[in-house]
């Protein structure tokens, strides 16, 4: 009879079953305990919030064959240079912003959200705007009231979202962090703005 | 019995099962919600004015996947409700705390998506995320109603763990319960505030995918055991043994497939290889339940209780093999996925996997409970019509969705290829693509097939409203192993 076989009886695969699951659990376990330390803001993947500022720079790196972000010399957001504790404040403002405006549901942040709207990744390094010096004042006015700008030639554009003038400087402040974010290389090639020296 | 045979009837069904069709007929308001803001937000790729600044496609689209995530787990619960009493072959424990609970969720998810439409952001601050939005994709859900879920769903876990501890405790469930209790526990891990978006998005993961990859298919796995037992007679011995064997292919390769969404969010390399490999694995399980699915079926000679059941069952089968596996291993790797992630990729294969995995499942139940509420009508061959109603529902439903996947993929391909590879990810790159010709042609065919999907929904009600009406028959009965 094969079901007096080992491999097909009830009891040999629930203990598998609860085996494999707990084991699984445990390695799940450890490897988020290794991870959490590299990914907590002022690691070496996540800069501290003061990262902003300084410029930041997308490059390849030539042993890795991705880009990666570099962080340049000091260029304070908004000509102001904050201290740690002021700059997280003002990433956390612009954060939860970009939460409480809903901005996931359009475009994607590293990647993930909605497929409507732009990769937000390196939003702060993007063409767009132009070039570095009229970048910042670019994204401002663009967050507080993005209906009447210049968009795309699909007629898809951004609404009127109701945002503050210092909500709309704490998203260029989440923004500019997020984009010195160390992501393996996502997006690929990505071509960014000039930024003169 | 016979008197009410081919009427609904609430005294055919047990105290569990009345509790269920209420969850049941939620979900299948919500299943049309979800479809109807698809639809918006569809065409609303093809027609950027309609509705803006009225119902922005963020409104819509939150709406829509929203929808569809409470639908799926009111049909869950539902389906753990309807089963409950014959499994346990005792009384649900709690029922009138778990009627009442109904009543509140129903009543939050009301208010919420209200709130979803009418208030849609708020200023930004920690009041929006309590009382409006929470702005993270799936879980928006504020965070009010984070709790007023956490505490429903303990009465209901409380109402299934009593319920089977006091009947018959069987493998499913051993099972069930155990699931239910990391199902509901990893909610947890989505409710903190961080301005680390890394930090962030990794516990947001753990509870999508820890749900939908994991929880959700074991939860399935159970309900899809019961079916088939109910269906087609299959032993319990066999169903259970398989149930354990699906639990250790799906877990043991769920849990660490994860780590496929963390080759982007700033996560060390190492994710690369653990995700890659171990959601390369996901597929396996999904086919061991198609084999048992396919299996038990023709060791029947597809011999069966109830046909639409039955034939949703299949569907289940091989949808969650197509839309979960195969469309979800397509991209997985990250080799691809740097390619693929945060494009139309993962629209085509969230649409085909969600509809495949757990839309199909839980209609299967639907029919069930049409079945047993109208007295255990006939629901074999022969039925009037010859049953054109579901047959062609599920037609519909089934060649819209592929439709609007395939349509989906067309434009990922088109997005990841002119976007990606040649365009270098910038905004202009993602216009570029955007405004393509093949691009729009995928959009345009998805909302066709969205079409297509929609009319298959209006049958599927019109049929489940119906069918068995006026049956004299009584159910086919299947002979007991």
């Amino acid at each position: 009879m094969a079901t007096s076989q080992w491999w097909s009886s009830e009891s040999f695969w629930r203990k598998t079953a609860i085996w494999v699951t707990g084991g699984s659990m445990v390695i799940l376990i450890l490897l988020t305990m290794d991870t959490l330390p590299q990914i907590s803001a002022g690691s070496k993947r996540v800069p501290a919030y003061s990262v902003i500022n300084h410029r930041i720079e997308y490059q390849l790196d030539n042993t890795r064959h991705v880009q990666v972000p570099v962080i340049g010399k000091e260029e304070p957001l908004f000509g102001v240079k904050l201290t740690e504790e002021e700059a997280e404040a003002l990433v956390s403002h612009g954060k939860m912003t970009v939460q409480a405006k809903n901005c996931m549901n359009c475009h994607t942040l590293l990647g993930n959200g909605a497929y409507y709207a732009p990769d937000l990744t390196k939003a702060w390094l993007d063409q767009y705007w132009g070039n570095s010096d009229i970048r910042e004042t670019q994204m401002v006015e663009f967050i507080k009231d993005p209906s009447n700008k210049l968009h795309n030639s699909l007629n898809r554009r951004m609404p009127n979202l109701g945002v503050t003038d210092e909500e709309a400087r704490a998203v260029v402040a989440f923004l500019k962090w997020m984009s010195a974010i160390d992501t393996n290389g996502f997006p690929y090639n990505f071509k960014s703005i000039e930024q003169e020296n | 019995m016979a008197t009410t045979m081919g009427r609904l009837d609430s005294a055919n069904l047990n105290g569990g099962q009345k509790l269920a069709v209420k969850y049941f007929l939620v979900a299948g308001i919500l299943f049309g919600a979800q479809i109807l803001f698809g639809l918006i937000s569809g065409l609303q790729y093809l027609m950027p004015e309609l509705l803006y600044g009225v119902l922005d496609f963020s409104v819509n689209r939150m709406v829509h996947i929203n929808a569809l995530v409470v639908w799926l787990l009111y049909g869950f619960l539902g389906s753990v409700y309807w089963m409950l009493e014959e499994e346990s072959q005792h009384e649900v424990v709690g029922l009138k705390l778990g009627n009442l609970i109904f009543w509140v969720l129903t009543s939050a998810v009301t208010v919420v998506v209200l709130v979803y439409l009418l208030v849609q952001v708020g200023p930004g601050n920690q009041t929006s995320l309590w009382l409006i939005n929470e702005g993270r994709e799936y879980i928006e859900a504020p965070r009010w109603a984070d709790i007023g879920i956490v505490v429903s769903v303990l009465v209901f876990f409380y109402n299934v763990a009593t319920t089977f501890s006091k009947g018959r405790y069987t493998g499913i469930a051993g099972v069930l319960v155990l699931d239910l209790l990391a199902l509901f526990g990893l909610y947890l891990a989505g409710m903190f505030y961080t301005p680390n978006i890394s930090v962030d998005q990794y516990w947001w993961w753990w509870v999508i995918h820890l749900w939908v990859e994991a929880t959700w298919e074991v939860m399935v796995a159970c309900i899809m055991a019961y079916g088939l037992m109910k269906v087609l007679g299959v032993r319990r011995k066999i169903v259970e043994t398989w149930l354990y064997i699906e639990v250790a292919l799906m877990f043991g390769s769920g849990i660490l497939g994860l780590g496929h969404h963390y080759f982007w969010i700033g996560t060390p390399e190492y994710w690369f290889t653990i995700g890659g490999l171990f959601s390369a694995l996901e597929p396996v399980p999904l086919v061991a339940m198609v084999v048992h699915a396919v299996f038990d079926a023709g060791a029947r000679h597809a011999k069966n209780s109830n046909h639409p059941t039955m034939a949703w069952l299949i569907a289940h089968a091989f949808g969650n093999f197509f839309g979960a596996g195969v469309w979800g291993f397509m991209h997985t790797l990250p080799q691809i996925n740097l390619y693929t992630h945060g494009t139309q990729w993962s629209a085509s294969h969230g649409h085909l996997a969600f509809f495949g995995a757990y839309a199909t499942i839980i209609i299967a139940f639907f029919y069930l409970a049409a079945q047993r509420w109208r007295g255990g009508v006939w629901m074999s061959g022969e039925l009037p019509g010859n049953g054109w109603k579901w047959k062609w529902a599920l037609g519909l439903l089934n060649l819209g969705m592929i439709g609007m996947t395939v349509a989906l993929l067309i434009s990922g391909y088109e997005q990841s290829q002119i976007e990606r590879a040649i365009e270098g990810s910038s905004w202009i790159g993602y216009f570029a693509a955007q405004a393509h010709p093949w691009f729009i042609q995928g959009m345009w065919w998805r909302e066709a097939f969205g079409v297509m999907f929609a009319l298959g929904f209006v049958l599927l009600v019109w049929d489940l409203l119906t069918i068995g009406k006026g049956e004299t028959r009584a159910q086919q009965a299947i002979a007991a192993e």
